[in-house]
């Protein structure tokens, strides 16, 4: 059973002077992957917006094609750890799209273990599964597709926590780290087929997520920041941002720090 | 079956659709490819050369069948000039099959790359179309199958109502296996060719309407930047079979050595390299500066011989042309309109093209007559197609021109051809063809597609209804 119900198309038809961008973000129902959408479908893109929550889903799209008075956004109900749905859903959205230029994986999760001196593998588990295998799920036949097609940008959302492993949240680390590694092979892979592959890497964003953090937010941005940067990083074609930029020049001295150092430290 | 994503692009490079192309070698193939989508939940569509100008032989995120690899003659008969062949044969390969034995295609378009279901798809016309009407009224006999697996076989006669559906039908019935052709016999390998330049857009509708009845070919080009007592300026080509014993030597001049065009000019600059130099003048300054210059070349009337296709294939003289254009491409406008309101409606376009500054930068004019197929773009009248250039400045302007230009084709009882016209909304389509010709082919869609496999990104734009899939 698919638990994904397909839209019909009723967006415009892209003609040469009325072209059409089209992409996909999966994990968009809230935080910045909702300020991305909004963003995106203000700059021209119709999307497919994946979630799980089906309310606050249709919500957006609601607001998003309302505000634009054209049906713009298209909800699609997925949950990212279904991993075979994706192959029947990927190819219903680009159906539904007519066409496929840019997939932004945003979905993530953040089960902190509570305590340096906590271990919690089921947590740690759910974050690889969604974070970093939910992400290869989704962007492994995207990468294909695009390498066939001479054209596409995949925009991966990996974090500066992937940049060390720290003593607060391993798993999470590790998550963001896979992501951002199978990201850059992607890159590597992908350039030579004119297909774009952006790493955004944002600090503290102020969502749901950073409720859920323990100690400081330094830098702590709004959701609307980010998607800014990343429609920025999307339009110039980067390979590799951080939001807030800030985080590049303090990432580069903590991915310095060595390790004699690093794994005395209280952060 | 092996499919594999691929970015298809229309042939002005305007629009782009990725799609599963699939390349199927016969009848049973193509049914296989229909039972595949359905259980993919994806729609299908047939493309030949991908020479359409818009949006007909693209199926954004779809299955697209390659016709290119069905493409056998199946019989030749030199004594009849019958031709039956695959629907992949393209006009190049076909004209190159009769023209040593005595024969042409009846009718072609202004490039051979196209392919013959394409052909019939959009039911092409030519520079005779005044004449000899369009290829459908050519077709002995085709055989398709439909999306529900049968397998058919139409005449004039026999399944009439599919056939004069079909062809024209932009591929949304079935799909065609097979074509049987008449082919016009010929004397000489050359055509004689009037030329003689027309001042202005009445002088150029009744050069084409007086010459018409004289001659077998007749074209028109038309200067779309001048102004003024010149609007509409431009030059007229005439030209007339060979007739038999003219030619002292048919055999020489039907060889196809002196029929195909050179690639290189003056013999040693190869012309796929030229349209890289064409690019620069692709701007509304360079583009006055040649058609001021081509249209003072005109103005020596003249008569002279020429191949058939040199004279036909004019599209294809310099290959690539349309790269020329840049990153964003080109569309192109036609309409169709009846004798009595042609001028004034292209008049009134004309002037809105210049005010707008948005001046076509090829303008071609044709004769034509009507014709009995169901979706049939001709009229008693003319047609001027007009090229414009496409560029992120100018698309929004552009579009609401051409939606200008829709009102006032309508309003002068005008028509659109779907070979071409890349911006025509469904509310354009019905109000041409009117309401019961639509329903008509709904029915028909229904009756041969019912699980509605067959869609092109075309058909979604103009016979589309929401909310029904």
């Amino acid at each position: 059973m698919r638990s994904f119900v397909s839209n019909s198309p009723t967006i415009a038809p892209a003609t040469p002077l009325n072209p059409r961008r089209c992409g996909i973000i999966v994990g968009a129902s809230e935080g910045m992957g909702a300020a991305l959408a909004k963003k995106l479908a203000k700059e021209g893109f119709t999307l497919a917006l994946i979630a799980r929550q089906k309310d606050k889903l249709q919500t957006l799209c609601g607001e998003i094609n309302s505000s634009l008075n054209e049906t713009r956004a298209l909800p699609y109900v997925h949950d990212v750890s279904n991993y075979h749905e994706v192959p029947d859903l990927l190819r219903m959205i680009v159906a539904d799209l007519g066409g496929l230029d840019t997939i932004v994986f945003m979905a993530g999760v953040n089960y902190p273990p509570g305590g340096v001196d906590k271990y919690n593998f089921e947590n740690d588990r759910k974050m690889i599964e969604i974070n970093l295998i939910g992400g290869m799920a989704w962007l492994t036949p995207v990468a294909e597709m695009f390498q066939n097609a001479k054209a596409g940008q995949i925009v991966g959302i990996g974090s500066v926590a992937g940049d060390r492993g720290r003593i607060g949240n391993p798993g999470y680390n590790t998550s963001k780290a896979g992501l951002a590694t199978y990201l850059e092979a992607l890159r590597n892979r992908l350039t030579r087929h004119g297909v774009n592959v952006l790493t955004v890497k944002p600090g503290f964003v102020k969502t749901e997520m950073l409720k859920a953090a323990q100690g400081a937010t330094p830098f702590a941005i709004t959701p609307e920041k980010a998607a800014d940067d990343i429609y920025k990083a999307m339009r110039k074609r980067r390979q590799s941002i951080y939001t807030a930029s800030l985080w590049r020049w303090v990432m580069l001295i903590i991915q310095h720090v060595p390790s004699a150092i690093f794994r005395r430290m209280a952060f | 079956m092996q499919k594999t994503f691929t970015q298809l692009e229309n042939f002005g490079h305007s629009l782009r659709a990725p799609s599963y192309l699939i390349q199927p070698k016969s009848a049973e193939e193509i049914y296989s490819a229909f039972k595949l989508a359905k259980k993919l939940g994806l729609n299908v569509t047939a493309r030949g050369a991908g020479r359409s100008y818009n949006d007909a032989a693209l199926n954004g995120g779809g299955i697209a069948l390659d016709m290119s690899a069905m493409d056998q003659f199946i019989k030749w008969d030199q004594a009849t000039g019958q031709v039956r062949c695959e629907p992949g044969v393209t006009l190049e390969q076909l004209w190159q099959k009769v023209e040593p034995h005595g024969w042409w295609p009846p009718i072609v378009s202004g490039t051979m790359k196209t392919t013959l279901g394409g052909c019939l798809a959009a039911n092409i016309h030519g520079k005779n179309n005044f004449k000899m009407g369009t290829i459908g009224e050519h077709v002995i006999e085709f055989t398709a199958v439909l999306p529900t697996g049968a397998e058919i076989v139409c005449t004039p006669k026999k399944n009439a109502d599919l056939f004069f559906a079909m062809i024209g039908g932009y591929g949304m019935l079935g799909i065609f296996t097979s074509i049987t052709l008449q082919m016009k016999r010929i004397h000489s390998g050359l055509l004689t060719v009037d030329a003689f330049p027309v001042q202005n857009l009445s002088r150029q509708l009744s050069g084409l309407q007086d010459g018409a009845p004289n001659y077998d070919y007749i074209v028109g080009w038309m200067d779309g930047l001048a102004s003024g007592n010149s609007l509409g300026r431009g030059q007229i080509h005439a030209a007339r079979y060979v007739h038999e014993g003219e030619d002292k030597n048919p055999r020489e001049t039907m060889k196809i050595q002196n029929q195909i065009l050179p690639p290189r000019i003056f013999g040693v600059f190869p012309k796929s390299l030229l349209h890289y130099f064409m690019s620069p003048f692709m701007n509304n300054f360079g583009t006055w500066g040649i058609n001021t210059a081509k249209y003072i070349a005109s103005l020596r009337k003249h008569t002279f011989q020429q191949p058939h296709a040199a004279f036909h294939f004019l599209l294809d003289y310099v290959p690539n042309w349309e790269r020329s254009y840049g990153r964003s491409g080109l569309i192109q406008y036609q309409s169709f309109l009846p004798k009595e309101t042609a001028e004034a409606a292209w008049t009134e376009m004309l002037k809105l093209s210049h005010k707008n500054r948005l001046p076509s930068y090829l303008g071609v004019t044709k004769r034509h007559r009507p014709d009995k197929f169901l979706l049939t773009h001709a009229v008693d009248g003319f047609s001027l197609a007009m090229d414009f250039k496409v560029t992120d400045a100018s698309r929004a302007k552009l579009r609401a021109m051409l939606h200008d230009f829709d009102k006032i084709v309508l309003a002068s009882g005008g028509r659109f051809y779907f070979a071409k016209n890349s911006e025509t909304t469904a509310e354009t389509a019905l109000a041409f063809y009117g309401p019961e010709t639509v329903a008509k082919y709904k029915k028909l869609k229904k009756r041969c597609d019912p699980n509605r496999l067959l869609e092109s990104d075309l058909y979604r734009r103009v016979f589309g209804e929401k909310d029904e899939r």
